[in-house]
């Protein structure tokens, strides 16, 4: 692999996630198809991270710690992990796991129990409040990790503490480990379910990087949530919206059609 | 034990601008005091327990002090795995203070009362443990630990209470000797210690000279538990708590571990918690946590063995 470094786009955290998954024969590709163009953005072009060991810096949680892969190809092309870690992934005395581990640099919390980073994330934006300091914080759940009730604990605590400085993305791609997220457990407009509990909440195209740029620097004055519509798989025609990538590791055929879909 | 613990934080919020208080909404007439008196530094977070725990990891991750605060059972059962993946796999200093141990909610009943909670935190590797055995004791340990590296557990007693000879000593990974012997060795952690001392004053009556040492740091554990066990052939724990996973369990492994020859008996809870209900009192009965239960068992067990 050699990957310039000039930025961090979509499609190029696609094409690493191909071949990570494909050389270390792990699952989990679809999601973290999904989630490529938000964490683009993210780290393109949202967080304040020049300084990562600054108290100051902005911070993301990747509350929905399966799609790790995605997330160390954004360091990696960040510049913030070098390709020799990138390449351990899921080896044998690697950092680099499944689920996202906080000895990285660039990694707040680890995660991986889906429903636990959104209060870590709330306990982040209120350390911010009380300490003046200017930093926001970030967090990806997935949709549907909000089944946990945790995360309506969080909602609402943020809510009620007007927690400005705090936005999550909601990934929204209908699916889960058993099946559609319709099927599973009803999550009907998230948006207004979000809006009930007091903040402010936007639908967005989670694949339009421009789009999604302009509602993560939206101010607010209430926490705020992006709900994401995203496609499962998203850019490998084979597994866009099939349940089976939630786990299933790539194939050698497999893999050679992906990487030619993604060029 | 809880008044004086939320006393003794005040005095020490004063000098140190990271602590900050958050509870699951409990605590109504015990921790008004901290609020009124730092009420930025205070949260309600609701009865929701697993935020409780979570909010509290976010902000130890970023320089604050957090002590979380409920009943023993719900600070610890609920949010048990906001515990594991917060506080202690990220080794960060959140306090969880669990008031009530054993069946100090007696009449409330089985939901409330607290027989797992320090076996749960004893599992999870780099927690602190601390179980006062009086007022005193409580304020002493706050002041020694508040600051102390990783994520603690505090065991408060509801009622506030004084065992006289203990004098609020304290010293992480040490156990306090409060009466000499040489026959028996009792050890007692939390509120149950003025139960083993009464224990304690009859084994003497009756001619068996015995050594009363409160275990009040569980976690780290005292570095002379093993030289004062090996002193003894016979030697009881006394805890509110099932005789598994707390102090009857550490006194055990050390014992095991170590290949000593010293016979142990465990007074805590042994059997399922069942439907009937009543005062703490009235449930230590039931359980056989009780004076005249322990001094007939460890009399009768005494005398076979000379």
């Amino acid at each position: 692999m050699n990957y310039e470094k000039n930025s961090v786009t979509g499609k190029k955290i696609r094409q690493l996630i191909l071949d990570l998954s494909f050389q270390s024969h792990e699952g989990h590709i679809g999601s973290a198809l999904s989630v490529s163009d938000i964490i683009a953005v993210i780290f393109g072009e949202i967080l304040h991270i020049s300084n990562i060991r600054s108290k100051n810096r902005d911070r993301f949680i990747l509350s929905k710690g399966h799609a790790a892969l995605a997330l160390y190809c954004a360091l990696y092309l960040k510049g913030l992990m070098n390709k020799r870690t990138l390449e351990t992934y899921c080896s044998d005395g690697s950092l680099l796991g499944v689920h996202p581990e906080a000895a990285l640099t660039g990694i707040e919390f680890s995660t991986g129990s889906l429903g636990q980073g959104l209060s870590f994330g709330v306990g982040t934006a209120l350390a911010a409040d009380l300490l003046n300091k200017s930093y926001h914080t970030y967090v990806l759940v997935s949709d549907a990790e909000c089944n946990e009730g945790s995360i309506w604990e969080a909602v609402m605590f943020a809510a009620h503490n007007r927690l400005s400085n705090l936005t999550v993305i909601v990934d929204l791609n209908g699916q889960q480990a058993f099946g559609y997220t319709r099927d599973v457990l009803q999550l009907k407009k998230l948006s207004e379910k979000f809006k009930i509990f007091g903040w402010n909440a936007f639908d967005v195209n989670g694949h339009d990087e421009k789009k999604l740029a302009t509602m993560l620097r939206r101010k607010t004055s209430k926490p705020k949530v992006i709900i994401a519509h995203t496609t499962f798989g998203k850019g490998v025609s084979f597994m866009e919206s099939q349940i089976k990538w939630h786990y299933q590791p790539l194939g050698e055929q497999e893999y050679s059609i992906a990487v030619k879909e993604l060029k | 034990m809880r008044k004086v613990f939320i006393q003794t934080l005040i005095e020490l919020a004063k000098r140190d601008e990271r602590i900050v208080l958050l509870t699951g909404d409990l605590g109504y007439t015990v921790i008004e005091p901290f609020q009124k008196s730092f009420p930025g530094r205070f949260f309600n977070v609701g009865v929701a327990e697993q935020n409780l725990i979570g909010i509290a990891t976010g902000l130890a991750a970023n320089d604050f002090i957090p002590f979380v605060y409920s009943i023993a059972t719900f600070v610890t059962l609920r949010p048990y795995e906001f515990i594991r993946n917060g506080p202690v796999l990220h080794n960060l200093p959140v306090r969880i203070v669990g008031v009530g141990g054993g069946f100090e909610y007696g009449k409330s009943g089985k939901t409330h009362h607290a027989i797992e909670d320090i076996g749960l935190m004893r599992l999870q590797r780099g927690m602190n443990i601390f179980v006062p055995a009086d007022s005193s004791q409580t304020k002493t340990i706050l002041e020694e630990t508040w600051d102390i590296s990783g994520p603690t557990y505090y065991r408060i007693g509801k009622q506030e209470q004084t065992l006289g000879v203990l004098q609020g000593k304290f010293k992480v990974g040490t156990l306090q000797i409060i009466k000499k012997g040489t026959d028996i060795g009792i050890f007692v952690c939390g509120s149950l210690s003025l139960l083993a001392e009464q224990v304690f004053q009859k084994m003497n009556a009756v001619g068996i000279s015995t050594l009363l040492a409160v275990v009040a740091s569980i976690s780290p554990p005292p570095k002379e538990l093993k030289r004062v066990i090996s002193s003894f052939s016979l030697v009881a724990t006394i805890e509110s708590h099932q005789i598994t996973g707390g102090l009857g369990s550490l006194v055990s492994e050390t014992i095991v571990e170590n290949g000593l020859k010293t016979r142990l008996l465990r007074f805590g809870i042994s059997q399922p918690l069942d439907s009937i209900t009543g005062s703490e009192e009235y449930l230590l009965n039931k359980y056989h946590l009780n004076e005249k239960f322990i001094v007939s068992r460890l009399v009768k067990i005494w005398k076979k063995k000379i």
